[in-house]
């Protein structure tokens, strides 16, 4: 059996990459379903019905979806340019406190939407700044950033932890780690009555549009792709390589450190410890499904946040451990990856 | 400074090195075979995480604790093909995979201890590995319980990293795996065939990480809890940097570095209320990340580290 590349890539695959990837990783995920003892076709009914089954459930899986568009775009950005940023979860965290240390306060009496607005830069900006740290030891000491922007995911969940159980904490949270929270003057106005999503959906999908608009229109969309490429050539044809990738780092750790500020300021009102059940990391899920593409991190996104609040919902019914929800999203990263290279590769007997 | 000679001097803090290094060892070490072939195994965290789980629940069932350790470095194997048959026949990205098989490792493992551990007010436990006796020896004044009072996986720890010491540097079978990590092309040109040893080294490393991740739940505690490993697939990823991809080197930046944490626990209700205890508890994942600037300059890396070979394309 020998791999062969395709003369060329049949544009039906490369669509139905991920269509393919989630079916196989359903397919399988049906077999863990079973192991538990429940009915399958039943849980997958339940599913759908828990994400999308009323006005609440579908409301409930838009608001999961919102930092994962914005974590999935993260991801999407950096790889796209071959910047191996996995530090969207510490990003996100950064960015949250951020947004809860200038937001429990209003000292200057600013009107609470540009203060809102404020935040949502500050936020950013503390997971922008967080990126360029790894990007500067990969350009400078030549560190490899994976492991890098790893580790200091740890580092931030527990500078967190530190706030929260220090100057940040809330006196009135009896005793939970949690901080004191964002103004209600600051916070993210609900868009839909009698739910909890929150204007900051639509902030996701203006990123989702910005960012595709900048990648396909700006001359720095190309220069992110040909670093991503190839950096030799894309060096001899000119383009700046270290200029574009902390302009590439600036835009994958901001749009990670406003999931967190959305998060905030949207959702909980505060930062703890347990504010990101791994939204960074799923985030890479997203981008890969989306194949990189920022529309499309949005439909991924979508997919992930309705198995993991239909799962919920399923959970309790069937008595299936909710983390079924993780294993299929997890699922899904390999066999996306595995319907990618079927669409441009070929097995053949030989 | 007083007290940091009081504690350097303590024989706790020389006992308990051994034992926070054990876990790092198997890490690095299967961490080490893997890239040395030329193959990046970043499903590391979540092979620790399966071994764990896998180990536990076995002997939770009943199954004898060497069993466990069987039974973990099995799963560890398992995931190890997986991450071998994306990586090396079709050359999927590295990082990706790798990322890939940490995420479904790990939730996987959270769903199967889920199915077979129901919520509990308390986390059930086994019998764990007990310190081994040594008569006289373990009598020692200082040597006696820092070396020679530690568990049984531990000592199998640095047994695996002498053995891979000598099979990588003295034997055929070694030459051929350094080889296929440093020129796949010449190595098949040598009559090897590298994507076999590719395979083969990323299944048996994998095995060895998930050693790692058993000895935390069958000797350093005796229950499984999420998240238990706490990045420390990571820390030996960077350790095997810091090691220059030497098994010696990796087995004293293992040790140093438990040096360090168990320096930093010992230091921690010494500076209570001063300093918050979570900037101790932040200095490991930072000191790795020192460690990787210090070496990143200097490491000699597998020439065909992360570069995927497939037969007659260039």
């Amino acid at each position: 059996m020998i791999v062969e590349r395709r003369e060329t890539r049949p544009l039906v695959l490369v669509v139905l990459s991920p269509v393919i990837a989630v079916a196989v990783a359903l397919a399988l995920a049906g077999v863990l379903i079973a192991l538990a003892g429940a009915p399958v076709l039943d849980a997958f009914r339940a599913i759908a019905v828990g994400a999308f089954g009323s006005r609440l459930a579908a409301t409930e899986t838009l608001l999961r979806a919102c930092p994962l568009i914005l974590t999935g775009l993260a991801v999407a950005v950096a790889f796209r340019a071959r910047l191996w940023n996995i530090g969207a979860e510490g990003q996100l965290y950064l960015g949250a406190l951020a947004v809860v240390t200038l937001g429990f306060s209003n000292p200057l009496g600013l009107p609470g939407p540009l203060l809102a607005v404020l935040l949502l830069v500050a936020g950013a900006l503390a997971g922008a700044l967080l990126l360029l740290g790894p990007l500067a030891l990969r350009l400078r000491f030549g560190v490899d950033e994976v492991v890098t922007t790893l580790l200091l995911n740890f580092v931030v969940v527990l500078l967190v932890s530190m706030m929260v159980e220090g100057p940040l904490k809330d006196p009135l949270a009896f005793g939970w780690p949690r901080s004191v929270p964002v103004l209600g003057d600051a916070q993210l106005p609900k868009i839909v009555e009698r739910s909890r999503l929150h204007l900051g959906l639509v902030i996701a999908l203006g990123a989702a549009i910005l960012v595709n608009l900048v990648q396909s229109r700006f001359v720095f969309g190309l220069e992110a792709k040909a670093a991503g490429l190839s950096p030799r050539a894309a060096a001899f044809a000119g383009v700046p390589i270290g200029a574009t990738l902390v302009k590439v780092a600036l835009l994958s750790g901001g749009l990670a450190g406003l999931a967190g500020a959305v998060e905030v300021m949207g959702n909980r009102g505060y930062v703890s410890t347990d504010l990101s059940p791994g939204f960074g990391y799923f985030g890479i899920v997203v981008a890969m499904l989306a194949n990189l593409q920022p529309l499309g991190a949005v439909v991924a996104a979508l997919f992930a946040a309705a198995m993991f609040v239909g799962s919920d919902a399923m959970g309790r019914q069937l008595g299936v451990p909710s983390f079924i929800a993780d294993v299929t999203v997890a699922l899904c990263l390999l066999t996306m990856l595995l319907a990618l290279f079927f669409s441009s590769y070929r097995l053949r007997r030989g | 400074m007083q007290t940091t000679i009081d504690i350097l001097g303590s024989v706790g803090l020389w006992a308990a090195v051994l034992r926070i290094a054990t876990p790092l060892i198997f890490g690095v070490l299967g961490a080490l075979l893997c890239e040395r072939a030329g193959v990046l195994n970043l499903g590391i965290e979540g092979i620790m995480t399966f071994g764990a789980m896998a180990g536990w629940l076995a002997v939770y069932s009943g199954a004898g604790l060497w069993t466990g350790l069987l039974v973990a470095a099995l799963s560890g194997a398992a995931f190890g093909l997986l991450h071998a048959g994306l990586t090396v026949p079709l050359g999927l990205s590295q990082h990706v995979a790798g990322l890939g098989i940490t995420l479904f490792a790990s939730s996987l493992a959270y769903y199967l201890f889920r199915l077979a551990v129901p919520i509990s007010g308390t986390p059930p436990t086994v019998e764990p590995f007990q310190p081994l006796d040594f008569g006289p020896l373990s009598d020692i004044p200082f040597l006696g319980p820092t070396l020679f009072a530690q568990t049984a996986p531990t000592y199998l720890a640095i047994l695996l990293a002498v053995l891979l010491a000598w099979m990588l540097a003295r034997t055929p079978l070694g030459l051929a795996i350094r080889l296929t990590g440093e020129n796949p092309h010449a190595a098949e040109a040598q009559g090897l065939d590298p994507i076999r040893i590719r395979i083969g080294a990323v299944v048996a490393g994998s095995a060895v990480m998930a050693l790692g991740g058993a000895f935390l739940t069958l000797a350093a505690f005796n229950s499984f809890f999420p998240t238990m490993v706490q990045g420390r697939g990571w820390v030996a990823i960077a350790l095997v940097v810091f090691a220059s991809w030497r098994p010696g080197r990796a087995l004293v930046g293992a040790l140093l570095f438990a040096l360090f944490d168990a320096f930093q626990l010992r230091l921690q209700p010494l500076a209570g209320g001063v300093v918050p205890y979570q900037v101790f508890l932040m200095t490991p994942y930072l000191l790795s990340i020192l460690a990787l600037v210090l070496v990143a300059r200097r490491a000699r890396v597998p020439q065909a580290l992360m570069q995927p070979y497939r037969r007659g394309e260039r």
